[in-house]
């Protein structure tokens, strides 16, 4: 009791010295249960049959029927295919550009040149999705696009590509590395800047050519750092960036564009069915969680790295 | 690796093929780019022709014109100024402090604090539960809820933290010795020392804001509070859908693909204005502080 009392006291004496701290921390803290926690809460409605008027928790609960519902549908398992297809994917093509462009910017020697290259490759990533898709339907367009024109000359008939299925990924894969591989490059370059210099002094006496000791010195030193966005790639694997795909797809095009967030933004947004968006949507996040875990996990096991 | 000799005649290749490859990657992201102005210069008839491959062909201001005299176009222009303001003003307001206070060690349950917040970043309710509960919060179709509703970054104030934590003592002490409050503390020691990591964040979010799109155009449906890139998407899918409008364009010195491309000019520039800024800080400022939790 009398310990009890002590503490209490304590509290009150800490909390009048350093009431400022938690002045500072109240805004974040109130704005992330505010905007992040409670929609947590609300995350409910996915075990429920959510009415406008009886509101979220007013609800009757149903169990699992809307993820019955998701599982059965055609329209979730198609999503859910095109969501892991289309990363897997990117994982492929789009994961190693940066990489490959990080070491070759690192063996151009006229300084002038790699910075004027470096200024020009970063850029897109400050560009707007909706302008990236802007410039990709202008040029891909069938009767006034570059594209078209081009294949013109080789005396190939106009595609229209947007309104093919086959041709999404190839265009959304395609922009996505024109946009982010020069930006995301900036990673693996510090991490190349970080390589100690005397293990190319030692291999130069060696008679190393360059070609060799990108293989054999500088690829294996950024491993690390390669690790590590792969874990966070892993673990977004889920996020396609569904924006570009909500500007870019028609529903010509659903066949292998339509992924779990543009699924969720129809059924839920556009359709009204708030609470099987959400199961989907619940879904998707659980399994994301677990992605990312599970990579932290392998990484930290073997390799002694991780995120945390 | 400047100062490195060419050994061998397989170097010298294996630079200049380097060289002329990187070249190329470089063309390639700057055509595009060449293409879109080109065809905002260009005649309708021209670009509906697809005969533009990188100049202007008959050279019009007409797209720009009829995009400029548009007063929906600059509307949207002034809401994307005051989203990117006010919602970068709003999330350095919360995100400095509360980095601080996170820092400080005798903040009682800073673990628990950190997990909090970090926790944000593996896991979200997702599109839905955030969209109702913006609904419910009274937050749809207003300026102030696009400028709170994403002002928090769970990522920017961890890389905050990490700096603050990196700041030795020493540098506090002197202004503590003064009667300095943690107010005082952290404006006038900690963030002018920590201004790399500070215009860092502020880049991160100018750079949202600036270019979002999605929580936009859901959240928003009074057409005189959209930003602009929901104009210019908007203004694409009319455009192309528009029977009377094409129709009307058979005559016009303009079209569609002008049009088009005006507007997207119109929303670069200022992107590349602040560019060379933006470029001297992201440099320095990209690799600061890993994420831990």
């Amino acid at each position: 009791m009398l310990n009890s009392d002590r503490d209490f006291k304590w509290y009150i004496r800490h909390f009048k010295r350093e009431w400022q701290i938690y002045a500072l921390l109240a805004p974040a803290i109130i704005w992330v249960i505010v905007f992040l926690y409670q929609p947590m809460y609300g995350l409910q409605i996915a075990f429920k049959d959510y009415s406008l008027f009886k509101g979220i928790v007013g609800s009757p609960w149903i169990g699992f029927e809307h993820f019955e519902t998701l599982f059965e549908s055609d329209q979730f398992a198609r999503a859910f295919w095109n969501t892991m297809q289309i990363s897997a994917l990117t994982l492929l093509f789009a994961f190693p550009a940066p990489i490959i462009l990080a070491l070759m910017f690192n063996e151009i020697l006229h300084q002038g040149y790699k910075k004027t290259a470096q200024t020009i490759v970063y850029l897109p990533h400050f560009i707007s999705t909706v302008i990236i898709a802007g410039i990709v339907i202008t040029a891909f367009s069938p009767s006034a696009g570059i594209v078209n024109t081009v294949i013109g000359w080789f005396g190939v008939e106009p595609i229209y590509f947007l309104s093919k299925s086959e041709w999404f990924r190839p265009i959304f894969i395609g922009s996505g590395i024109w946009q982010e591989a020069g930006f995301s490059s900036i990673v693996f370059l510090a991490a190349i800047a970080g390589v100690n210099p005397s293990l190319y002094e030692s291999a130069m006496v060696d008679g190393a050519s360059r070609w060799q000791m990108m293989w054999k010195i500088t690829l294996p030193s950024i491993l690390p750092t390669i690790l590590i966005m792969l874990i966070i790639r892993i673990g977004n694997l889920l996020e396609v960036s569904f924006e570009l795909i909500i500007l870019l797809y028609q529903p010509a095009t659903y066949e292998t564009a339509d992924v779990v967030n543009t699924f969720i933004y129809r059924q839920g947004l556009q359709g009204g069915q708030y609470d099987l968006a959400a199961a989907a949507g619940l879904f998707n996040a659980v399994v994301a969680f677990i992605l990312v875990m599970t990579a932290n996990t392998i990484s930290r096991r073997y390799s002694n790295t991780s995120l945390w | 690796m400047t100062n490195m000799n060419l050994y061998s005649k397989g170097d010298k290749w294996f630079v200049r093929v380097n060289m002329i490859l990187i070249g190329l990657f470089t063309l390639s992201t700057l055509y595009p780019f060449i293409y879109i102005a080109a065809i905002s210069f260009s005649s309708g008839f021209a670009a509906r022709a697809g005969t533009i491959i990188a100049t202007p062909v008959d050279t019009t201001l007409a797209a720009y014109k009829l995009v400029l005299s548009n007063p929906e176009f600059w509307q949207s222009y002034m809401n994307t100024f005051i989203y990117t303001i006010g919602g970068t003003l709003m999330s350095l307001a919360i995100v400095i402090p509360a980095a601080y206070a996170l820092s400080r060690r005798q903040l009682i349950g800073r673990r628990f604090w950190n997990l909090m917040v970090a926790f944000t970043m593996w896991f979200n309710a997702g599109m839905i539960p955030f969209w109702l509960n913006m609904r419910d919060l009274g937050l749809l179709d207003s300026y102030f809820g696009i400028i709170i509703g994403f002002a928090v970054n769970a990522f920017n104030i961890i890389l905050l933290r990490n700096f603050f934590e990196s700041i030795p003592e020493s540098f506090e002490e002197a202004a503590r010795l003064d009667g300095a409050n943690e107010f005082q503390v952290l404006w006038k020691v900690f963030v002018p020392l920590s201004k790399p990591a500070i215009v860092t964040i502020t880049l991160f979010c100018v750079v949202a804001r600036w270019n979002g799109y999605f929580w936009a155009m859901v959240l928003l449906n009074d057409e005189s509070k959209v930003p602009l890139q929901v104009y210019l998407r908007k203004t694409i899918a009319e455009l192309s859908d528009d029977q009377e409008f094409s129709a009307t364009l058979m005559n016009a010195p303009y079209s569609v693909e002008t049009v088009t491309a005006a507007i997207i000019v119109c929303s670069i520039i200022p992107v590349l204005l602040f560019y060379p800024w933006i470029q001297k800080y992201f440099n320095k400022g990209i690799m600061l502080g890993g994420v831990k939790e």
